[in-house]
């Protein structure tokens, strides 16, 4: 029987759902709504300082892989049972992971190039 | 024309498998009821699994717009300044609402879901789920502070 790779997906897709549940509202609720409508300010000097700390990039990176590699697999079967796209199912997974393994590889090009 | 009854009717049908046993107008193993593509919509339970499901494009595109964020902020004061103007347009700040409710019944359905995945025991007995649930919610709170802290430093 050929060894199915679904368990390492669904260990990503189940950590990244993790991390992006308990960390992603007060994320998004600051970054994308509080700091454009100008209810806080952020202090850009700080966390520009704080980018430089290793741990803090590896960190960020960690965030971003795993989430993304949440959307890949949920979206896939989301795709896949939503749509009733069975026939489709090869091309949906490439693009799927794909697409999360493409966006990993820019988090770590933002997250490593001075 | 009475005796013969039209073609494809189930009466021609019916009389073929009886002149024939083994004949049958469909193959028996292949038959699979069609499902319309949006089948989800006729039930409320579906359409909450579809829009659960859906949660994920907010995750996908929080991660994208971190990483813009990230970028700006290691660029110019700038491209930091451009991306904030472009983030306070009425329709952008409307689209980042929705982004922000759908986190959040991700993080609601996500949370709830724990004491499926997890089963914790205290010796011979089993911590009830609402006990498992409220130590998630406790964890979302905590995660939260914390995370805000270190952004804010407030």
């Amino acid at each position: 029987m050929a060894r199915s790779n679904e368990p390492f997906f669904w260990a990503l897709f189940s950590s990244g759902g993790m991390l992006s549940a308990l960390l992603f509202p007060a994320l998004a609720g600051v970054l994308l709504l509080a700091l454009p409508l100008g209810w806080v300010a952020l202090p850009t000097p700080e966390l520009i300082a704080r980018l430089g700390n290793p741990a803090v990039r590896i960190g960020l990176f960690v965030l971003a892989f795993l989430a993304i590699f949440h959307w890949a697999h949920r979206f896939r079967f989301t795709l896949y049972d939503g749509l009733q796209l069975y026939h489709l199912s090869a091309l949906i997974a490439v693009i799927c992971y794909g697409g999360a393994t493409a966006v990993s590889l820019a988090a770590a090009w933002v997250l490593w190039t001075p | 024309m009475s005796g013969i009854p039209a073609a494809g009717s189930v009466e021609r049908k019916v009389a073929a498998t009886r002149a024939n046993p083994l004949h049958t107008p469909f193959h028996p193993k292949w038959y699979r009821r069609r499902v319309p593509i949006f089948w989800w919509l006729g039930k409320g339970a579906y359409a909450k699994f579809i829009v659960r499901e859906l949660t994920s494009l907010a995750v996908a595109y929080t991660v994208l717009a971190l990483l813009a964020l990230i970028w700006a902020l290691g660029r110019a004061e700038a491209a930091y300044e451009r991306l904030l103007s472009w983030m306070s347009q009425p329709a952008v700040v409307a689209l980042h609402a929705l982004v922000f409710l759908a986190l959040l019944y991700h993080t609601i359905t996500w949370l709830n879901l724990a004491p499926r995945a997890l089963v914790v025991r205290m010796g011979k007995r089993r911590v009830p789920d609402w006990v498992v649930v409220a130590v998630h919610y406790l964890a979302w709170a905590a995660a939260s502070a914390i995370f805000l802290y270190w952004l804010l430093g407030v």
